[in-house]
């Protein structure tokens, strides 16, 4: 299988090659890449004049809902959905039923990941049994399976000495401990942010400070005892400062933040619609400011969607019994592409390494190369391509995102990753 | 020809002029109400549903009142014994409804937003009956209705709002109403009872009951829920009926006459004492006569423009 890519503008981090390059790729490998490969016949050649190639995107927090859930998202699906949106990998959070607690879930999932080659699909284990934050997880035994994480996300481990023992014994593994920050006794059952904005809506809301309680006492943990620790999801300003305080103390801290934290806000919630309600809840336009700031001066290390697939007839409801959560994986490159790049608050390799190489770099997974022999590894993405969100048309089997109908500027348009490939239709 | 209204979902986004519009409307039912037959026919052939996923007797009690005179058809829903105890969605509970041809939905729910969720499924209007802890607007309405009686105007009226103000839809739909008229409104509680952020609507909070009294024209006194003692959102009900309860002694030293309201069901002797719930400054058997009156403005407004 040969594939002629040509007249592309490589994005390398490494920054070997800038400007536009030919590359030829030969049953999953870089074969030659130069300023105009001559011509033998190949399967698929594409003219990439305009777009962009870059190390293949990664999203660190998404939810696949296999085993358990499958009739919102399943591996299968969930895999369509990375492609499409632009990913050549991903890392699948432990919430599902059973939990990914064991290392024969862990085979599980990476089994089924392994029928398709598309996108590479890793695994997140659970911190502790069953996610109950009492109990650590078989650890050592997970990561012997193939675990690259540990995470309860969806709950915080609220327990100081389970956390305390969670950063000890994962240290041995060097391995990340994931943190949702939330102190449950404080948001009890909330599901909108507490905020001037909200107060006029009547929902029963959440404070801040309960994410930004975890964090701090995380941060005082991780100076005493070590280990490696990342906050998913953080959404407000004040967590912005503590992950900046803990970075300049030296701690070994990274930290993600979701598009939808970057560009939507709580006055969203004024028709009640649960496509809108998320775990962090959307906060103020003031937080949207403090995590785009903090994209910029490097505080936030990776942007991950936290895809959370949920049924049609489980969103459409009362917005107190919906369950919280939005999909991602297709809507992530639009959003950063419109908002961060053509608003021309990030640079491309800016975004390189917030969508593909930080990410990598937490999990301990390799990052793609653009060198001659490496594994092909790379997105592609259309930085013009305008288009309309319209959730019918994804590939996920959920369709619950608060991008809907929103106009994004640039668009991921194809993957290859190694014998895989995709290209979107928007290719062109 | 009153110009009708679609939904009546809240006060918060209802314009002054609508609001105004109810109240006017009500007046002339109230009339109605003092006739020896009680009933007109301006809704003769309009069917409406009282959908309650909430017990309650007052408000299905005065909506069903307000609907039989003015000669609707009427449906009772309660979610107990119901389709929704077999799991059944209130999207699918309420489309089933109105495929059998109603006109008018009349929605309580214990959860923030369903009367707006069902809004955008239904092509019928819908009434919100109180949905979670937002609002309540008929309620507010008839408070607002049973003020303007009393002092003609609610311009410059002094209301403090007295208890659970944080869960209360109630508190809400009257702070929304009263500001728009340009009542000045405090509310006074517990400081665990009183939601952040109320100064951006321009009202006051009291902690201290006294200072209340002294300030306010009228007292809108809420029901404490009990279950809110047991929740820790305050120390006890003791604490609560010793430092917040009205009693006549409190009333008394502030040696001025102030008005006394209540949505109901009353705690008598917890957060009012009997003999002020009773007595000649109380309106709040008032309030529940209006109550019938404003519900059929209400429905005389929304089922107009659906017939």
């Amino acid at each position: 299988m040969k594939i002629f890519l040509r007249n592309a503008r490589i994005i390398d981090p490494s920054e070997k090659y800038d400007g536009m390059f030919d590359i030829l790729i030969v049953d999953g490998f870089i074969q030659e890449i130069g300023g105009s490969i001559g011509g033998n016949p190949v399967n698929h050649e594409i003219n990439l004049r305009g777009k962009f190639v870059v190390p293949g995107l990664f999203d660190m927090h998404v939810h696949l809902r296999e085993p358990g859930q499958e009739y919102k998202e399943d591996i299968a699906s969930g895999i369509a959905a990375a492609a499409n949106g632009g990913f050549t990998g991903m890392a699948a959070m432990p919430n599902t039923d059973p939990v990914v607690d064991s290392a024969d879930v862990v085979k599980y999932v990476l089994d089924r990941a392994r029928q398709s080659n598309l996108v590479d699909v890793y695994q997140i284990a659970a911190i502790t049994e069953s996610r109950k934050g009492e109990r650590l997880s078989e650890m050592k035994d997970l990561v012997e399976a193939g675990a690259v994480a540990f995470s309860d996300d969806g709950s915080a481990v609220t327990n100081s000495q389970v956390m305390r023992l969670a950063l000890e014994y994962s240290s041995m593994l060097d391995k990340p401990i994931i943190q949702h920050c939330e102190d449950h006794d404080l948001t009890k059952s909330g599901s909108a942010n507490e905020s001037p904005e909200t107060i006029k809506y009547g929902l029963k809301t959440q404070h801040h400070v309960a994410e930004e309680l975890i964090l701090n006492r995380d941060m005082k943990l991780l100076e005493a005892f070590g280990g490696k620790y990342h906050a998913t999801h953080i959404s407000t300003a004040q967590s912005v400062d503590l992950v900046a305080e803990a970075k300049r103390k030296n701690l070994p801290v990274t930290c993600d933040v979701t598009p939808h934290h970057l560009f939507l806000d709580d006055g969203l919630l004024s028709a009640y619609d649960s496509d809108y309600k998320v775990n962090p809840p959307l906060r103020t336009r003031g937080d949207n400011e403090a995590l785009i700031a903090a994209l910029k001066d490097g505080t936030i290390d990776a942007i991950a969607s936290d895809h959370a697939p949920h049924a049609i007839h489980e969103k459409e409801v009362e917005f107190d019994a919906a369950p919280f959560g939005m999909i991602g994986l297709e809507t992530t490159v639009g959003a950063v592409m419109t908002k961060l790049y053509h608003e021309k608050i990030l640079s491309m390799p800016q975004i390189v390494s917030l969508l593909s190489t930080n990410p990598r770099k937490i999990l301990g997974l390799p990052i793609p190369a653009f060198e001659l022999g490496a594994h092909a590894d790379m997105s592609i993405i259309d930085p013009e391509y305008s288009w309309a969100v319209d959730p019918e048309k994804f590939k996920s089997k959920s369709r619950n995102t608060g991008f809907k109908g929103w106009k994004f500027k640039g668009s991921a348009v194809g993957i290859i990753n190694g014998d895989g490939f995709y290209f979107s239709e928007r290719l062109k | 020809m009153p110009q009708g209204i679609k939904d009546l979902l809240g006060l918060r986004d209802l314009p002054k002029e609508e609001i105004v519009e109810i109240l006017d409307t009500g007046r002339s039912f109230r009339e109605v109400l003092e006739r020896p037959i009680k009933k007109v026919p301006t809704l003769q052939g309009t069917t409406v549903v009282n959908l309650f996923f909430e017990s309650s007797t007052r408000t299905r009690i005065s909506f069903e009142l307000a609907e039989r005179r003015l000669s609707a058809d009427v449906v009772n829903f309660a979610a107990s014994g119901s389709s929704v105890s077999k799991g059944e969605t209130l999207k699918d509970t309420a489309r089933n409804i109105e495929a059998m041809k109603t006109d008018v939905v009349v929605l309580r729910h214990p959860s923030t937003g369903a009367p707006h969720f069902l809004s955008r499924l239904l092509k019928s209007p819908v009434i919100n009956a109180g949905d979670g802890i937002n609002e309540h607007p008929t309620q507010g309405l008839l408070d607002m209705f049973t003020m303007r009686e009393k002092f003609g105007e609610l311009k410059g009226l002094h209301v403090c709002i007295v208890g659970d103000i944080q869960h209360s839809r109630v508190a809400r739909s009257n702070i929304f109403g009263l500001k728009k008229l340009g009542a000045e409104v405090a509310v006074c509680g517990p400081k665990t009872l009183i939601p952040n952020y109320l100064e951006q609507f321009g009202v006051k909070a009291f902690y201290d009951i006294d200072e209340a009294i002294r300030w306010a024209d009228v007292l809108n006194v809420l029901r404490i829920q009990l279950e809110r003692e047991a929740g820790g959102d305050f120390p006890s009900i003791r604490e609560y009926r010793l430092y917040w309860g009205i009693n006549r002694s409190r009333l008394e030293r502030s040696k001025k006459s102030i008005v006394i309201m209540h949505p109901g069901p009353i705690n008598r002797g917890v957060e009012l004492d009997a003999d002020i719930a009773d007595g000649n400054t109380s309106l709040i058997l008032d309030q529940v006569t209006n109550g019938v009156a404003i519900r059929m403005a209400v429905l005389f407004l929304t089922g107009v423009k659906s017939s």
